[in-house]
Formats: C-alpha cells, structure tokens, sequence
C-alpha cells in the first residue's frame, strides 16, 4: 500500500547503524487469521515467521500491531508445545516496533527528519496496549526542531480500523473514524502522525470522505526519515 | 428477556440514524471513564493496579472452588434464618419468585436493581400474574415507564435525555411538566414513596454474597436498596452463582474497587450487608428473606477457556470504555448486557448462534481490559468466541473461503507477491488523480463512510528489489508514484 514506509524505515534503521536485511519470503505474520478465529492459518504463518527471523539479532516492524502479534500472541499459537515455545519467546524477545527500537534499543540522539509544521499523534491500539508505545514516538518527534505536537482529546481511543470489523461493520467503524477525525480537526494540525497502516488507511479514508484534502496522514518513520515530502 | 442479538447490525444501523440517541451518547461520552480516571490517580496509580491484581486473585480464588463456597454460603444463611434456593434457568427464577409471591399474598413487589432479574424477565411474569413490580432505582424506574430495557448496567436510562424524562414523567405522573431536574428528582421520589410503603415484597439483586457470614452485600446510590431490603415483609435476593466470595475481608477489597471502577467514587453513597430476616431486638427488616441462587447459563462458563469471565463484578467499565458502545449505545447488542461484556456473556448464555456478530463487532483495542477492575481479558475471551464461531462453521462461506485463499498465498511467497503486486496496481489505477477509491465492490461496508486510500501502484517488495539490482529508489519513471507525491506535496 504504502512502500515509502518500508523505504523511510530502511532508512531510520541505516542511519542509526543498522545492517538491515529483508528476507524475501516474507509474507503475513498470521495477525488477520489470528484475530478472526481463524487459528490453523496464524499457525501455519507464525511458524513461517519464526523460521524466516530468527537468524537476525533484531526484529523491527513499523507497525504496533504486527509487533504486538509477535510479541504477544504468538505464544497463544503453540500451547504446551515446549521446543516451539522457546523459538517464540526468544523471536518475541528481540521484536521492537520501530518507535520503541529506535528509542529503547538504537538510543538514538539525531534524525535525518526535517519536517516543519504542527502535528497530532494517534496512539495505535495494539502499539499502545500490547507493545507500550506511548513516550517512544514523543520523543522522537520533539528531536525534530520543526515539528510542533499538538495532542488531540481522546488520543488513546481506537479510530475504528479494527481489521475485518471495519469492513464486517461499515458503519459502525465509518462512525468511529468521524469520532476521530472531528479530533483531529481540533487539534487544529497539519498532520495525524501514527504507527500502523491500518489506523493510516482508515483515518485518511475519512478524512477525504468528509472533504477534507489538506490534513495529511503520515507514518511516523516518513516524517523521523525525511521521506515524507518525497 | 427475549434476545435481538442476532438483530445487532440492523438495531446498531437505526442507533446510528438516531440523532437523538447520537447526542445522548455524545454527552455521556467519556464521563465514567474520566472519573475512573481521577478515581484511580487519587488512590494511587501503582496502588490501584495492585488492587486490580488482587480483586482478581480474589475472585479466582472464590470460582475455582465455586460449589464449596456457594454450599457455605448456602449454610450460613440458612442458619441465620434466610431461604436459599437454586434456580437453573431463566423459567425457574421466574417459577420460584411467583411462588413465593403466592405463599405470602404479594400484590406489590418493589425492586432495586437487579440485571439477573432482567435476564428471567421478572417483571413481565409478575404483572401477568397480578403482582405489581415497581422499579425504584431512578434510572430503571424511568424505564419502566418507557417500557424499555436497560441501555448500561449502571446507568439504564443513559440513552434519555432531559425532554423525554419531563414527558414520561408528566404522561405518568399527572403533574405539571418540568424540566428541572432537582423537580423531577423530588417529583420522582414523590411518587416512589408510596410503593415504598405499601409493598408486600422487596427485590434486590446481589453484588456479592459473602460466604463466611451468609450475607448480601448490595451497593446503591439512591438509598431505594436500603428500602426494598427493608421495608416490605419479605425480601428476595436474586444473583448468579458467581457473585460468591469466601469472606469480609475479601468483600472489602472488592468494595474498594467496584465503585472506582464504575462511576468513579471512593465509596458509593449506600453500603448495605444484609445478613437474614429481621431478629427479634432489631428495629426493621423483612420477616422473610430469601436468597435464589441463579446458573442460568453460569456453569457452562466453569472451567471453560472463558472462565475468567465469571469473574465480572458488573461494575460497567468496559461500556465506559468501549469506542463501539459509544458509538451505537447498549440496546444495539439487543439482549440484557451490553458492550465487550455483554457480547462474550450473550453468546455463552442465550447460545452462540444467537448472537454471532457481537463478538464480531469490535475493534479488539484492548481498552476495556485495561480498565476491567478483575482483569478479565475481555478482547482475548471474544477472539476465543470468534474461533468457537470459525470451528463450529457458524461463519459464512465467503468469510471462510476468503480466509482460506489468503492462507493457502500467505505460505507461497511467489504468488503472494502476485496477489499484492496485482492488487496494489489495480487499485492504484481506481484511486484516480485524487489517490483515493470512492466505491469498492465487495467491500462496499468500507467505502460507503470512508474513502479507501489507494496504494502508490508498486509495492515495497518490486521496488526493493529493483533497488537490489541497481536501480535507482523511488522508481522516477513510474508515473502512479510520481502522481501521489505531487499530491501529497
């Protein structure tokens, strides 16, 4: 959908050090399966996942949910079976959403960012409550001189993606997104900053839905690499 | 009380029309979860978790061992001289109630709230058996006159807004309309006083039941459950089998966190343990009290993959924080509990076929589990309901089948890398100079509230390939990209 996020993450990830590989064969790690019941697929992508990461020292993801699958459900994946197990806790232990590594890990002190203007952060669910991201991407944000965070109300509040829910319940999900989006609009921003494409895809929908063309929806990683303009 | 759950999306379509119904949930919007909120960080964050943590051990500890609590329970009250009684079902509790209605000539039943009594449909079984069943919490009271049902556990009338209590209250009332509340409240209180003072039998419901001493321990705000357990002549206590647990102390914790979870107070205004009938040297009570104890469902939770959920001391924090009980209100889930812990209770209780879209309809944000004051995992019990669901092949075929396709591309890299690769090129097509799809076939339940954003035209995957064998990033040449950035510039 977005590959400038993958590009911005390779990016943040090289200026801060890192030898960054991105194995091929990635597909899914299972989370759209896992979340609707749907066990047997999340297994059979889960193992594929663990298999093709744990050779890395680090995992990063730019995304709170795909992290948090990882990180949390994983282990829901293979009950008592002790060998797979281990595999999981130990790719679990070294899975970083990007805000968190790029804070918690890589420690970083610049970044090659130089957007100017005011912005609104959006606190992902699953970043926010499975992985704990809420300082990280504060704090880099406030490494950007031009940058201004306004915070929004209700800024921890789901914006209605929820995966298949927003397609299963149209409108309940639409509604939601209007909910956020009158926010974001008195936040009075030139952008909604956030951490996962799904919240991304869901809030810049509605935001053009209800005709609004100038506020902008940018991942956290176009805005801290500098790729947001490109 | 009959279940519409099945009804969910069309009953959560006609909330959203509702423009009344809209600004009623605008107001109440954050309020309970806001005094929570301050609730929490006046008692100390650090300390209210651990709370939390021991609310729950608290009622692990009473469920694990259930039947031995409950048959303690039912021997201490009994000593103490109150009836206990079991009810199965729904059938039963009403069978029961109408049979001490019988026994003791009640014409006029009072009630403070009870949603197990909701659940049995007590209130219609009463009037079509000549008892008088009058509601005295003032939001239930206010519903009963509407003849609806609860909207939230704690606030049932939270759904009405001022204009439509003044025209209730002045349909019913034969007084002059007003739309003063403290008016109203008075006029309220007016009007309950007499039921107060000539009814035969006074239901309640029971927040907890204290093993070790065979008592009830019920929390108001209003003052009218110290009046049904006390004024009328004989007193039915009605709760579910979980609601034991072992002792005072216990009790005490659990007093701690219920109202600071619910409405956001230290304590509620109206603390009540009733322990049996009236003894000889006490000034007031029941000469009767009686105590039914209801499955109606509870056991099949019993050491269950969702048996935290019996944990539930129906506090209404989940509602006060759920984005989908904001947004369609709680007569949309169509049976007695709302919100995330309605939709895992309705399913288990009235039978998962009769309510598959709500464990379906929500977003799994979690913010109800963090607020649950015996951390129950709510969005991990509605996960499991969706598995039941998947596994008992209760989901439709184009569900299942369009799963099945993603899993069998997700495991073959190759073709999963055509799938996207084709997907994001067709849809970047439709997105049109403004980058966005107005309308989508199959999934019409996204565009018709929401644009959907189209994808830039080639995916990560091609481009950080071509990058790999030399090719300059950002693909220049492709002009779909190059549209996008000039947009979005």
């Amino acid at each position: 959908m977005r590959p400038r996020i993958g590009f911005a993450t390779l990016t943040l990830l090289e200026a801060v050090g890192c030898e960054v590989h991105v194995p091929r064969a990635q597909t899914c790690c299972g989370q759209p399966g896992w979340n609707s019941g749907e066990r047997r697929s999340a297994r059979a992508l889960a193992e594929k996942l663990i298999e093709e990461f744990e050779p890395f020292d680090y995992v990063v993801a730019p995304s709170g949910s795909c992290a948090g699958m990882v990180k949390t459900h994983y282990r829901d994946l293979f009950p008592g079976e002790g060998a797979w197990l281990s595999r999981v806790e130990s790719l679990a232990a070294k899975t970083w959403e990007l805000s968190d590594f790029l804070v918690n890990v890589a420690r970083v002190e610049s970044l090659p960012g130089d957007f100017r203007g005011v912005v609104t952060y959006h606190d992902s669910c699953s970043g926010l409550r499975e992985v704990g991201v809420k300082a990280q991407p504060r704090a880099l944000l406030a490494k950007l001189p031009g940058v201004e965070l306004r915070e929004m109300q209700d800024c921890e509040t789901c914006c209605g993606f929820g995966g298949t829910f927003s397609i299963k319940f149209g409108d309940i999900s639409a509604a939601m997104a209007e909910a956020k989006c009158e926010r974001i609009a008195a936040s009075g921003a030139d952008a909604v900053v956030l951490g996962d494409l799904g919240c991304m895809l869901n809030i810049e929908g509605r935001l053009r839905r209800r005709g609004d063309a100038r506020t902008r929806v940018l991942h956290i990683a176009e805005l801290l690499s500098g790729r947001a303009d490109e | 009380m009959k279940s519409q759950s099945m009804h969910f999306k069309a009953r959560a379509g006609s909330a959203l029309a509702d423009v009344r119904l809209q600004q009623a949930l605008k107001r109440f919007g954050g309020g309970f979860a806001e005094k929570r909120a301050s609730a929490r960080e006046a008692y100390g964050v650090e300390a209210f978790e651990a709370l939390r943590t021991a609310s729950a051990a608290i009622r692990d500890r009473g469920l694990e061992q259930l039947d031995a609590w409950l048959l303690r329970f039912e021997a201490e009250a009994t000593r103490r001289g109150t009836e206990v009684r079991w009810a199965e079902s729904a059938e039963d509790v009403r069978a029961q109630v109408l049979e001490i209605c019988a026994r003791h000539g009640v014409k006029k039943a009072i009630k403070s709230k009870s949603m197990v009594s909701e659940e049995a449909g007590l209130n219609a079984a009463l009037e079509a058996n000549g008892v008088q069943a009058v509601e005295t919490d003032l939001g239930e009271y206010i519903i009963q006159l509407a003849n609806e049902a609860p909207s939230h556990i704690i606030a049932p009338a939270i759904h009405k807004d001022l204009d439509q209590v003044a025209d209730l209250f002045a349909a019913h009332h034969g007084r002059p309309r007003s739309t003063d509340i403290d008016t109203l409240t008075r006029e309220a209180r007016l009007m309950l006083r007499e039921h107060f003072l000539s009814a035969d039998l006074g239901i309640s419901g029971g927040n907890f039941l204290v093993a070790e001493t065979g008592s009830v321990a019920l929390v108001t705000n209003e003052g009218n459950g110290r009046m049904v357990t006390t004024l009328p002549r004989v007193h039915i206590a009605i709760t579910g089998i979980e609601k034991v647990i072992p002792t005072l102390e216990d009790l005490s914790t659990l007093n701690r966190v219920l109202p600071r979870s619910a409405t956001g107070q230290d304590i509620e205004n109206y603390f009540t343990i009733v322990t049996g009938p009236r003894r000889a040297d006490d000034a007031d009570g029941p000469a009767h009290m009686v105590v039914i104890l209801v499955d109606a469902g509870r056991t099949k939770l019993v050491g269950s993959e969702l048996k935290e959920m019996l944990r539930c001391i129906r506090c209404g924090a989940c509602m006060n924080h759920c984005p989908v009980y904001h947004t369609v209100g709680g007569h949309a889930y169509g049976w007695v509990y709302p919100g995330p812990m309605g939709s895992v209770l309705t399913p288990v209780y009235d039978g998962i076929e009769n309510a598959l879209d709500l464990p379906q309809a929500a977003t799994l944000c979690g913010a109800c589990e963090v607020a649950c004051p015996v951390k129950i995992p709510l969005p991990e019990l509605l996960r499991k309901l969706r598995e039941q669901q998947m596994a008992q092949r209760l989901r439709p075929w184009t569900e299942r089948l369009g799963f099945a396709l993603w899993a069998f591309a997700a495991r073959r890299p190759r073709l999963y890398a055509l799938g996207a690769s084709l997907a994001a090129r067709v849809l970047g097509w439709m997105g049109g100079a403004r980058g966005q799809i107005a309308r989508l076939p199959l999934v019409t339940g996204w565009t018709r509230g929401r644009d959907l954003p189209a994808p830039e035209g080639r995916t990560f995957r091609s481009l950080y390939a071509a990058r790999k064998f030399g090719v300059v990033y950002g693909a220049r040449g492709d002009r779909r990209l190059r549209g996008r950035e000039d947009l979005a510039a």
